[in-house]
């Protein structure tokens, strides 16, 4: 299924190679936008600029990518991503898929979810793989865009500010060198160096407990499932978590409370009896990665800090259960991309960059939230706290309630911006989910009797998803919408109807110019899920967030919204933000 | 629905003198973990969150107030 030959992309190292910056220094130019770490978000981020037309340098501290077990778990919102930039279904082909998770106290199953409990998705809820196959294919779609230039073994010492640009100190073997530009997006992890550069901080706080990582490769029987433990036979008084990753290997978390020694523990003679009171004295395992964390739910103040965009780890951490950290840094890259390049080429004023921060920070706080409610639960902070767990736990092996204050993970679901400045509020009722501000579902559609998918067909641009046939638009409609796609901030027209396009459909959609599409919604989906009624229109903005609806097609409604969703006129009201409970709707 | 302060028990004496009862030979540690799950399935009964959070509010006044302040604010 692999287009490649298996690579090791543990192993793989990078060349340095001199850049323009050195080998010419008077034909340096100020660039648009250097990234600086070349990990999952940093790479999203540069393929999803260069997608958008925009010039980037990636500069990367060392020529490796990821080792060890890091991120595993890639929900589908990220799949969707990951869809939208080009390397989806390797992803796919090489996770694992799955949907359901199971959690037992000692040895009884209390608690089983499933997250995708309805048909008609390209993507499960999550697959798991590894960080290092995900960004080595990552890196390999980067490779694709020649407006990527790559720079490994290029330290960032220092920054200083210009009016009109960012200049970066390099650091590389041959030297160090400046490297100027008018944006930078700090994707350079928790630790992030430019973070302390520049003298900021995130705070929160820290849990006084250890986890160990051992990843073991084996032939087992169990499911692709999340499997979580309180309390097992096997691990007394602590919790365990499973889970199957591609290449036969699993990765198991113990959970060992703060008095262990992360040195002594990460030694063989004390990891290996730990996994053989899971898989039995007999199992035949190999040790794959071993480690000792402690972790942190922090976050900066601001992401903004003038030309410079703190984004993923940089910006906010998590624990992680529930998989939020480096799903939602790939939706920090995806919020980020668009509205750069919409500066960038002049569509957008520069304060179009604010909304990344003020929706992404409002984003963090709700993965904040759900991960230290989780980590509250598995590592109680005080005696009460941990009175009261165990008293769930108790009460769940009877009672149905309890089960339900079982949290051993709210697992990592978009946010949908509330509130954001970019959103029109509703001017007539709508049911579901697709409120301004969600990030847009998937449901399978025809086009031209080819199976296929909804969210592609949304794409990176902004787009109106039209509740009706184009035949049925009337006449005087169609110069208005013409002109919405040849404008400044041009408009991608996409038509979902009941019924197969007819021919007066197709005469309508050249008229209406190359970008226009129609589509069949096969099972009625998308107009369930997006309350779709006749001539229901929807404007999506390129990172597939919905931002307006109405119940009628009105061009002027458009413009006008497309003006606001590209930060040229303020929103008169925000729509109000729901109390934190409205998040949790999920398992 | 808010918090119903005014006398609601049925047998206000009888109420007191089982719970003091549920605690009868536990040490302080068991004790505390009995009425943990007294509280939750109480609390589950209820369901309504403005009364539990009036009631924690209620419980804790006087004690801490800007614990006090804080839940005012989740609810």
């Amino acid at each position: 299924m692999n287009p490649t030959p298996a690579i090791d992309y543990q192993q793989q190292r990078f060349t340095y190679q001199p850049c323009l910056e050195q080998t010419r220094p008077a034909d340096a130019a100020v660039h648009p936008v250097v990234v600086i770490g070349a990990g999952p978000v940093g790479l999203v981020t540069a393929i999803d600029l260069a997608r958008q037309g925009i010039r980037v340098v990636l500069v990367d501290e060392d020529d490796t990518l990821s080792s060890g077990s890091r991120a595993i778990c890639f929900a589908k919102r990220t799949l969707d991503i990951f869809d939208r930039i080009g390397c989806g279904q390797r992803m796919v082909d090489k996770g694992v898929g799955w949907n359901r998770g199971k959690v037992f106290l000692r040895e009884e199953a209390i608690y089983e979810f499933d997250l995708l409990p309805e048909c008609g998705h390209a993507r499960p809820a999550f697959i798991n793989l590894q960080q290092y196959y995900v960004e080595g294919y990552l890196l390999e779609q980067a490779r694709q865009h020649s407006l990527i230039e790559l720079r490994w073994k290029s330290r960032v010492s220092a920054i200083a500010h210009h009016a009109d640009h960012e200049a970066l100190t390099v650091e590389t073997p041959e030297g160090s060198y400046l490297l100027k530009a008018r944006y930078v997006v700090a994707a350079d992890g928790s630790r992030s160096p430019l973070r302390k550069m520049m003298g900021l901080e995130s705070v929160g706080h820290t849990f006084r407990d250890r986890f160990l990582i051992a990843d073991v490769k084996m032939a087992a029987p169990f499911p692709a499932e999340r499997w979580f433990w309180f309390d097992p036979p096997f691990h007394p008084n602590q919790s365990v978590l499973l889970h199957r990753q591609p290449d036969d290997v699993w990765r198991i978390d113990f959970q060992l409370g703060w008095d262990a020694d992360p040195v002594l523990e990460r030694t063989p003679e004390r990891v290996i009896p730990r996994v053989q009171a899971l898989l039995g004295k007999d199992a035949q395992f190999t040790l794959e990665w071993v480690s000792v964390y402690t972790f942190s739910c922090v976050r900066m103040d601001r992401f903004r800090h003038g030309r410079v965009l703190f984004v993923g780890d940089a910006a906010h951490c998590v624990s992680p259960f529930g998989a939020r950290g480096a799903n939602s840094g790939i939706q920090d890259a995806e919020n980020l991309a668009w509205k750069l390049a919409f500066v960038l080429q002049g569509k957008a004023p520069d304060s179009l960059l604010d909304s990344y921060a003020s929706e992404r920070e409002f984003a963090a706080d709700e993965n904040l939230l759900n991960s230290t409610r989780s980590t509250d639960f598995i590592t109680p902070k005080s005696a009460v706290s941990r009175c009261f767990r165990d008293a769930v736990l108790a009460l769940a092996h009877e009672h149905a309630f309890a089960r339900r204050l079982v949290n051993s993970g709210r697992l990592s679901l978009p946010a949908t911006l509330h509130g954001s400045l970019l959103s029109s509020a509703d001017s007539a009722p709508f049911h579901g989910a697709m409120q301004a501000g969600a990030p847009c579902t998937d449901a399978p559609v025809l086009t031209d009797t080819i199976p296929g998918w909804l969210l592609p067909h949304l794409g990176d641009q902004f787009v109106a998803m039209i509740f009706a046939p184009p035949a049925s638009l009337s006449a005087a409609l169609l110069p208005a919408l013409v002109r919405l796609t040849e404008g400044g901030l041009p408009l991608r027209l996409l038509f979902v109807s009941g019924a197969q396009a007819s021919a007066e459909d197709h005469t309508v959609l050249s008229a209406l110019g190359d970008g226009a599409v129609q589509v069949q919604d096969i099972e009625g989906l998308v107009a369930q899920r997006y309350d779709g009624q006749p001539h229901t229109c929807y404007l999506i903005r390129p990172d597939q967030h919905v931002c307006a609806r109405w119940r009628t097609v009105d061009a002027a409604a458009l413009a006008q919204a497309l003006q606001r969703a590209t930060g040229h006129e303020p929103a008169a009201q925000p729509a109000p933000v729901p109390d934190a409970a409205c998040y949790l709707c999920m398992t | 629905m808010s918090l119903n302060t005014a006398p609601n028990l049925a047998r206000p004496d009888d109420f007191y003198e089982a719970l003091i009862e549920m605690h009868r030979g536990l040490d302080d540690a068991t004790s505390q973990d009995v009425n943990a799950r007294l509280i939750l399935l109480l609390a589950n009964h209820i369901g309504g969150h403005e009364v539990l959070i009036e009631a924690m509010q209620r419980a804790r006044a006087g004690v801490d107030p800007a614990v006090s302040t804080a839940l005012a604010e989740a609810a």
